[in-house]
């Protein structure tokens, strides 16, 4: 067992550890050699061209999908060894919103937002006000009898990430989720993952292939005295006593990480492959 | 455009050649595997009956779905059935002056073989393409994926309802067939035959023993189990996008019906022997 897996086996370690992951397929390997530590209540930015991993490591993260090789802890837990079963309930914490949101459309958005409390068995008076709650938080109270086909793809993903948060998980894994929108729901989405960092302090993976969302996430915090979207300042954050949500980026090249920093050090990289990301 | 940012670098290596005898024991392979898969997931959607969590809500609505939804098929054909069976045996009966031996004969055929085959090969054409379509639409659009990342086992929500709906249902779609076409097989003798609709039925009952009911029940329900869980498994191991959830749908029911004739074949030889010594 390497150091980064055992430090993840205890609740005070990093909330997510890939140690040398491989995943393959038919086609040849997709991931090569993977390794990487998300602390708890941190933000990584997964970037990168199409084809080249970021989906697949989240869905690694979530153990949707096993890893040919290495390993990968989640909360203390190592998900490549574990059941589907065990896996089941360690999922109960973990919050996935999915590209095109992958809401149930057979189901309303209420009825989408309260799927995982009725799986849990939770008590139809309880469920209501959660479910109520949830789409207040994403601003959509209004179409809870609605289907998801109704909806625009915005307010689609809104509703993916009312259903992700609804039982406050510890970990929530975003994949593209502001791909294929224009730039004014983009930052409509982005302040929603900025709330949901620093009203319930869940760590997150986003998985993007626009460098701009990284780095919202990296400068703007919500603030929950006049609960807007604010510039973080690092010298008041110091002065306040008050640790900003880290934000890092790993950036994929042919299934392997390229690069693996903060922001500052993405931003003034004069790598020409990371550059392009920066154009 | 070498040296521009756009200048994607790529793995310019040959593909191998494959030779005849690759491709012919790769393709054994994937049958080999199919076939595993297949049998995992049917013995899996069995295995879930005997554990919780039970979904008492979706069989029902499978239920209603897939028994009610075909009951106009499946009468409107077996009175037809019954009826060019009456004309087409009673015509050579007649030849014979045997034309009372009519209602004997299609009850017979109807009960133990057309009755359950028919309706099996029906309810294939209208529900394993259903639900091959609905699954298999679930999961390119990553329903699946987001049912398992909430927790949620599908083959417990998705598969065994739908078998057990199938498997109760069919005997019942099946009983509704055989009455429907005696009725039709009455109507063509009487109007064709000059035979008394009283004659008919009369002998009609009086043809039909035990066996013959154990035999014209049974088939049903395996006939309902392979139709669902062809179904099931085309819709989840679906490849290629919209266009692979077409030709899912397509397989899956040419798969079931050729499943239930090749089935009818070892299932009359079971029945005829067990009757033998049974009855």
């Amino acid at each position: 067992m390497t150091p980064a897996i055992a430090a993840a086996r205890s609740d005070a370690g990093p909330a997510v550890v890939f140690d040398n992951v491989y995943l393959g397929f038919d086609e040849g390997d997709i991931l090569r050699g993977v390794s990487f530590s998300v602390p708890a209540r941190e933000t990584m930015v997964l970037l990168g061209e199409t084809g080249t991993g970021k989906t697949l490591t989240l869905k690694l993260a979530a153990g949707l999908l096993k890893p040919t090789r290495g390993s990968v802890s989640v909360l203390g837990q190592e998900v490549s060894a574990m059941s589907e079963r065990e896996l089941l309930h360690l999922r109960e914490r973990i919050g996935f919103v999915f590209q095109e949101g992958a809401l149930f459309d057979s189901m309303t958005v209420g009825e989408n937002v309260a799927y995982r409390l009725r799986e849990e068995h939770v008590n139809e008076e309880e469920i209501e006000p959660r479910v109520n709650e949830a789409l207040q938080f994403v601003e959509l109270e209004h179409t809870a009898d609605q289907l998801p086909s109704e909806l625009s793809g915005g307010m689609r993903r809104r509703v993916s990430i009312a259903r992700a948060l609804i039982n406050r998980p510890d970990i929530v894994l975003y994949d593209s989720p502001t791909a294929g929108l224009d730039p004014v729901t983009s930052q409509t989405i982005i302040s929603l993952i900025l709330r949901l960092r620093d009203v319930y302090g869940v760590t997150a993976l986003l998985a993007t292939q626009r460098v701009q969302d990284g780095f919202a996430l990296a400068n703007f915090s919500f603030d929950k005295e006049t609960k807007h979207v604010v510039h973080i300042n690092p010298a008041k954050a110091a002065k306040d006593g008050e640790t900003a949500a880290a934000t890092r980026f790993i950036v994929y090249k042919e299934g392997r990480i390229y690069f693996n920093g903060d922001p500052q050090e993405l931003s003034s990289t004069k790598d020409p492959y990371l550059r392009r990301f920066l154009v | 455009m070498a040296g521009t940012p756009l200048q994607i670098e790529r793995d310019t290596a040959p593909e191998p050649q494959l030779s005849v005898v690759d491709v012919l024991v790769d393709s054994l392979k994937r049958w080999v595997f199919s076939v595993q898969d297949y049998s995992l997931l049917s013995a899996r959607s069995v295995r879930n009956l005997a554990t919780s969590p039970r979904y008492f809500q979706d069989t029902l609505d499978q239920m209603d779905d897939i028994g009610v939804g075909s009951l106009p098929i499946v009468l409107i054909s077996g009175f037809f059935i019954g009826a060019v069976m009456v004309l087409q045996t009673g015509s050579q009966f007649t030849r014979f002056g045997q034309a009372a031996l009519t209602g004997d004969i299609v009850a017979i055929a109807l009960v133990r073989e057309l009755g359950p085959t028919l309706t099996g090969i029906l309810v294939a054409g209208r529900c394993s393409s259903g639900i091959a379509s609905e699954l298999g639409s679930m999961l390119v659009t990553e329903q699946v994926d987001a049912m398992r990342a909430m927790g949620t086992d599908p083959s417990r929500k998705l598969v065994t309802p739908r078998v057990l709906a199938t498997v109760l249902m069919l005997p019942l779609l099946t009983a509704l067939n055989d009455f429907v076409g005696l009725l039709g097989g009455c109507v063509a003798s009487v109007f064709s035959l000059r035979l008394g609709a009283v004659e008919f039925w009369t002998r009609a009952i009086k043809a039909l023993d035990f066996a013959d009911l154990m035999q014209g029940f049974t088939k049903p329900m395996v006939y309902g189990f392979i139709l669902a869980t062809v179904g099931c498994y085309k819709g989840l191991n679906v490849r290629g996008g919209t266009q692979g959830v077409g030709r899912a749908t397509t397989q899956a029911v040419v798969l079931a019906s050729v499943m239930i004739i090749a089935a009818d074949l070892f299932l009359t030889k079971l029945a005829l022997y067990l009757g033998d010594k049974l009855f």
